[in-house]
């Protein structure tokens, strides 16, 4: 495995100045080194994911970033400000919703949003606010009779009433169904239309993928990889694959006519592409071979194969991390 | 400004909540109000008279007499046992405790003056036979000196302090108060606030510009309002549906205010301290419900033993309702200020520690 210790994210646009700027941070519980010398930044208006199994170090780096933790060395810059040293300056300009958000039971959204409102001394249309995290249909309902879903949502939008310049989701899909889940992203989505920057935490490789324009992979306090999600899959998976249902006759007439790595095992015969014009050559080797096959399709490595190839495990339901053999 | 803004947004929202979980209307309003009904339905009125078992051995006139005499007192119900009968087990038998026996020989020794007893069966713990045995020995007395033929020299006049006579309702209307400020306050904050911590609230409430004693002061506020309104839910049962005597002065406002303002402190504390909340409930009523007892809700302190009244006045609840007991009943500000002037001590001193022990966020 290999392992990037320090490893910097490229920024896309160097006239911003960054929202996020960490470096060589470091943070401890005793004998456990939970962020172990990291570094990162994260431009203005730009989804930002941290991935990574539980106890990975994702809640303490985020929390160190909402100056709720304090670091034990490292330099860390939140639009311009040290989030320890100048936290209630900090807080005016964050969102923030913490890992299994709750609130109190007997408050609707909408007063919710007021009574925050009220909290930071600004004027706002909750409706509009509730209408940005698609809650505006519950808008008068307890929070405690709220679905998994709503409750996230209610917590997006309660981090949205500072109108926040870059907001912090930790964990925002943990524990719902594929249906919330898919309207949290459409928040997140609006969001970033909404010029915001978000830092987003999750063990969902395909909520990092079809959100973030940059993820970075930590694993035991550490950043292992980080880019675009298409960098790091072309920097560290395997390339695109031609995948087919076959027998071993097809997978050594391929092999032997186009000259590529062709793998066998249990009827699949799986091809190795190198360069665009290998798809032909494959597809017309199988053709001349007159042989039987069906199901075939051609994929690329996802996040997912990277991160198992990286961190030598599975992302579980949970977070907890299994291990492959 | 900004603070009193906050402060008022967060009493608004906590009120508002407060008042849709039913629960929590319950034992800050309604309860205190069914005790004050349920107690003073108990105490009021005289009470039916104690029921006597007494069992006549004598056949002589003197033993008749005696028996008559028992029961012209009105204060006791005698209710004859045959002579054939164990007195004893016949009291077992009835779930009594109190009896009276006449010997035999009762007229007879009376008549030539021999000494002769008459047996009383008691039970030293109850009240009702401590008032029998004083009824029996009145008698006894006066049958003596008749037969001295004396005549009585020293009489017993009863005087009453103030110009009507204090009833048990009036002293139950301070301690119902008390009992109000201190259970509803401490029970939902010692909750709320291991609640909160382990829900993370405060940890998002942190993130606002709402500061912990702000947070405070929004909880302290609120159960003043509440301990204003139960306040006058509660004299108003007691006057009304009782007719409890008692002052309505201006004093009695300092005690409304600090109570609130210790209780929710104290509550505050307490669920700071401990760490989940189930610990937090448990640590709450060993400090509530000895505290209820003993501070003189129920019960005048001054009717219990030397060492518990001791006890007693370490308790702040103490010193709320005695101060109540001073200026709704007795009318003695001067002892009223000094019950304000240590309230104010305990108060501030547990609101410093409640402050400091409460954690916006945990680490």
């Amino acid at each position: 495995m290999k392992c990037f210790e320090a490893y910097k994210v490229r920024n896309g646009d160097a006239s911003k100045l960054p929202a996020i700027e960490v470096s060589s941070l470091k943070k401890a519980y005793g004998k456990l080194q939970a962020v172990d010398s990291i570094s990162f930044s994260v431009d203005q208006g730009e989804v930002f994911s941290l991935l990574g199994p539980n106890g990975a170090g994702k809640t303490t780096t985020i929390e160190i970033l909402e100056g709720l933790r304090e670091r034990d060395s490292g330099d860390v810059k939140v639009l311009g400000m040290d989030p320890w040293k100048q936290g209630d300056a900090l807080h005016k300009r964050i969102g923030v919703i913490p890992q299994g958000f709750t609130f109190l039971p007997y408050i609707t959204p909408r007063e919710a949003v007021n009574y925050y409102a009220s909290l930071f001394d600004v004027k706002v249309d909750a409706d509009e606010i509730l209408r940005i995290v698609l809650l505006q249909d519950s808008a008068t309902s307890y929070f405690m009779k709220l679905s998994g879903g709503q409750k996230q949502k209610m917590g997006l939008a309660l981090s949205l009433v500072n109108k926040p310049d870059f907001v912090f989701l930790d964990e925002p899909t943990t524990g719902l169904d594929p249906q919330a889940r898919r309207a949290v992203w459409d928040v997140i989505r609006n969001l970033k239309k909404e010029g915001i920057s978000v830092l987003l935490t999750t063990h969902y490789l395909e909520e990092a993928e079809e959100l973030a324009d940059k993820v970075a992979i930590m694993n035991k306090g550490k950043i292992i990889t980080a880019g675009t999600p298409a960098q790091i899959i072309s920097e560290h998976g395997s390339g695109e694959k031609i995948r087919v249902r076959a027998n071993q006759d097809l997978a050594d007439y391929v092999n032997k006519t186009t000259g590529l790595e062709v793998n066998y095992s249990d009827g699949i015969v799986v091809v190795g592409l190198k360069k665009k014009e290998d798809i032909l050559a494959v597809l017309e080797a199988i053709g001349k071979s007159g042989l039987n096959w069906s199901d075939l399709t051609v994929r690329q490595d996802s996040l997912e194969d990277v991160f198992v190839k990286l961190v030598g495990s599975k992302i579980g339901d949970e977070g907890r991390t299994a291990q492959v053999n | 400004m900004g603070t009193f803004k906050r402060i008022r947004a967060d009493l608004v929202s906590f009120a508002r909540s407060y008042s849709r979980s039913r629960i929590g209307l319950f034992f800050g309003l309604a309860f205190p109000v069914i005790l004050i009904l349920l107690f003073g339905a108990i105490f009021s009125g005289n009470g039916s008279p104690a029921t006597v078992y007494v069992q006549n051995q004598d056949s002589g006139p003197v033993g008749a007499g005696f028996v008559t005499a028992l029961n012209s007192t009105g204060a006791i119900q005698v209710v004859l046992v045959p002579p054939s009968q164990n007195l004893s087990q016949y009291l077992l038998s009835h779930s009594s405790s109190d009896g009276i026996a006449i010997p035999s020989s009762f007229s007879t020794n009376y008549e030539t003056g021999q000494p002769v007893n008459v047996t009383e069966y008691w039970n030293p713990a109850s009240s009702t036979s401590e008032g029998v045995f004083g009824i029996t020995s009145g008698i006894v007395n006066a049958f003596n000196l008749h037969r001295a033929n004396g005549s009585q020299v020293v009489n017993v006049q009863t005087l009453t302090i103030k110009s009507s006579s204090y009833k048990y309702i009036d002293f139950l209307i301070p301690g119902m108060i008390g009992f109000a400020i201190l259970i509803s306050p401490m029970f939902a904050l010692t909750n709320i606030s291991a609640q909160y911590k382990r829900d993370k609230i405060f940890k998002q409430l942190s993130l606002t510009p709402l500061t912990k004693t702000d947070w405070l002061l929004a909880k302290i506020g609120f159960y003043i309002l509440m301990t204003l309104v139960s306040f006058v839910l509660m004299t108003a049962v007691g006057v009304y549906a009782f007719g409890a005597q008692i002052t309505f002065t201006l004093w009695i406002i300092p005690f409304l205010l600090i109570g609130p303002f210790l209780f929710v402190s104290l509550g505050m504390l307490v669920g700071s301290v401990s760490t989940s909340v189930e610990s937090a409930a448990v640590v709450g009523n060993l400090i509530t419900f000895p505290m209820m007892f003993l501070s003189g809700t129920f019960f005048p302190v001054s009717t219990m033993p030397t060492y518990l009244q001791n006890i007693a006045h370490v308790l702040p609840l103490f010193y709320v309702i005695d101060g109540l007991n001073n200026v709704m009943i007795y009318g003695n500000y001067g002892a009223a200020l000094t019950d304000i002037a240590i309230l104010l001590v305990i108060s501030v001193v547990i609101f410093v520690l409640a402050v400091r022990f409460f954690k916006w966020r945990e680490d």
